[in-house]
């Protein structure tokens, strides 16, 4: 009986998102306790034992490089001969690219209950019931997880990083590995950006900017806060802006520290991808803008005139 | 070629969302109900695509629910499916939905398998994944662009911070996203047309759920807005800075 944290790696570094899991999966050991471990998969170059701060005190690697790829069935048939080895009863993910792509099928290999998008911890009361997002974002179900084996991936952001002394032990684990039957012919990777589903803040962009031309406003707001940018669909649409930073029902859903809209209305399809944002500003010249019922801060306002002072204001503060 | 489209109901984007029975229940009377934007746009209109670029392809939509699905099924085939299978089960939770579609796609020999990237309703993004598994086929999840090679299929799919393509020989199970295809509108042809093609009702197969939902809960009501004065945005910086305290 353990936790087994599945931690998903970005050319040899673990990601945030897997770091809150490896977190939550720890919480969940001493919820239940037991110990969590955790599995990484093809070559690492992250120090692996200092990982141990996460909570988690082992961790076993494959280091075979075939996956270096991820593909979901080779995933899956070794994140399963993990789970049998370890004995572990929970297996947690991030909900993110990998964890979308591997957690349904291993479920369905373990027959294993999964909840995804989890938003707490827990509650081993009474069963095991697993608080998660629904009609995005817009409720949440509590899901009873009805097997020995449960799999949990976890939203970003979501659940707090938090360290504890100690190292972890790290041994290569012996499984089977298959060959993919899918095979990755390139990759595009946006250079030097925060990825948007792991930014702790976001800065937008809508139509109220007029045109491409005034993005220097989202874009230097942004860099002052050290945030990722995003845009409303319609901005995405017309080409101002590229689709991967489109937020809303049909684009990313995303759940930041903080999400700061200037010149977005509020649709309600928008809303839908930022409503779990923890504080909202919105910045738009219309009062009647309906996303001023969802914000946390609001100014009526012209973006030309204010956006550049609050960016004066944040490096002021910050010194830069 | 034949293409599998897995459809599901959800209430309308701007449905309000309530529950009943002591908070177990959705409250989806008076609700419109529609297609699964993501099965729609995306996938069923990714797969019209595909037929009218090589006419010999047949669609095939399945569904899992009970008559009441029947509205939404045929507006699918007005848009273009040939035909429609529709397991009549209440939907227990995505392990049983996926294995009742297995159990259809295995009998049907499908060379592409679409699903929505999620339902907008329970946001489970499990459907594919497990679809895949259960048929021991290749799963790409998140495809934002799919062209068909020779046999093969190329697919550019959305990894966090970026792109990447990916082939894999058929068949396959592919999630369907944003940017596959444009959203379309049946026409009267395809609406008067759709009433004559075939729907046929299965029985499900018996299946355990894994999971169950105890209750709903609605996230706390905002405290409302704080308004700061336009020309004083300073302000704004110093409430992020000590009151939400985000950064």
């Amino acid at each position: 009986m353990s936790v087994l944290i599945f931690l998903d790696q970005a050319d040899g570094h673990v990601r945030k998102a897997s770091l809150e899991a490896a977190c939550y999966g720890a919480s969940i050991a001493a919820q239940t306790g037991t110990t969590a471990e955790a599995i990484v998969l093809g070559s690492v170059t992250e120090d692996l034992p200092a990982l141990g701060k996460y909570g988690v005190t082992k961790i076993h690697t494959v280091s075979n490089p075939v996956l270096n790829q991820l593909d979901a069935q080779v995933y899956t048939k070794v994140i399963a001969q993990a789970v049998e080895a370890t004995g572990a009863t929970v297996i947690v993910f991030a909900n993110n690219f990998a964890g979308k792509a591997i957690a349904p099928g291993l479920s369905a290999h373990l027959k294993a209950g999964l909840v995804t998008g989890a938003v707490a911890l827990p509650d081993t009361s009474n069963g095991f019931v697993v608080k998660k997002n629904v009609f995005s974002g817009k409720a949440f179900a509590n899901v009873a997880i009805n097997t020995a084996v449960k799999i949990i991936s976890l939203n970003p952001n979501s659940y707090s990083l938090s360290t504890v002394e100690g190292a972890a032990t790290v041994t290569e684990l012996n499984v089977i590995v298959d060959n993919p039957k899918v095979t990755a012919t390139a990759t595009n990777k946006v250079e030097g950006e925060v990825p948007l589903t792991e930014a702790e803040i976001v800065v937008s962009g809508g139509r109220g900017l007029k045109g491409p031309e005034n993005w220097g406003l989202v874009t230097d707001l942004a860099k002052a806060l050290g945030a990722a940018t995003a845009c409303s669909r319609p901005v995405a649409d017309i080409g101002w802006r590229p689709h991967h930073e489109h937020v809303g029902q049909t684009g990313i859903a995303i759940a930041p520290n903080l999400y700061i809209a200037i010149g977005i209305s509020g649709a309600i399809q928008h809303l839908a991808g930022v409503n779990r944002s923890k504080t909202i500003v919105v910045i738009n010249k219309d009062p009647e803008a309906p996303f001023f019922k969802a914000a946390d801060y609001g100014i009526v306002g012209d973006a030309f005139e204010v956006v550049p002072k609050i960016t004066e204001a944040v490096k002021k503060l910050k010194g830069i | 070629m034949k293409i599998l489209v897995c459809i599901s109901k959800t209430p309308d984007t701007t449905a309000k969302i309530a529950f009943t029975d002591n908070n177990t229940k959705f409250a989806g009377d008076g609700v419109q109900w529609i297609i699964n934007p993501y099965d729609e746009w995306y996938a069923l209109v990714r797969a019209i695509e595909l037929k009218e670029a090589e006419a010999t392809t047949v669609i095939h939509l399945v569904t899992v629910g009970g008559a009441d699905c029947d509205p939404v099924i045929r507006k699918a085939l007005a848009l273009g499916g040939d035909e429609a299978i529709r397991i009549n089960a209440d939907s227990h939770d995505s392990y049983y939905i996926a294995s009742q579609i297995a159990a259809v796609a295995k009998e049907g020999n499908y060379d592409l398998i679409f699903t929505g990237k999620e339902t907008i309703d329970y946001n489970g993004s499990s459907i594919g994944g497990m679809l895949a598994e259960l048929l021991d086929l290749p799963y790409l999840s998140l495809a934002s662009k799919l062209d068909m090679a020779d046999g093969s299929v190329k697919v550019v799919r959305e990894i966090d911070g970026g792109e990447e393509t990916n082939q894999a020989t058929l068949p396959v199970v592919v999630s369907c996203q944003k940017g596959m295809a444009e959203q379309r509108i049946p026409n009267m042809k395809g609406i008067m047309g759709a009433r004559s093609k075939p729907l046929k009702v299965v029985e499900p197969a018996a299946v355990d759920a894994l999971t169950s939902i105890s209750s709903f809960d609605l996230p706390p009501a905002k405290a409302g807005v704080k308004l700061i004065p336009a020309d004083h945005p300073e302000e704004l910086v110093r409430l992020l800075h000590e009151e939400a305290k985000v950064f």
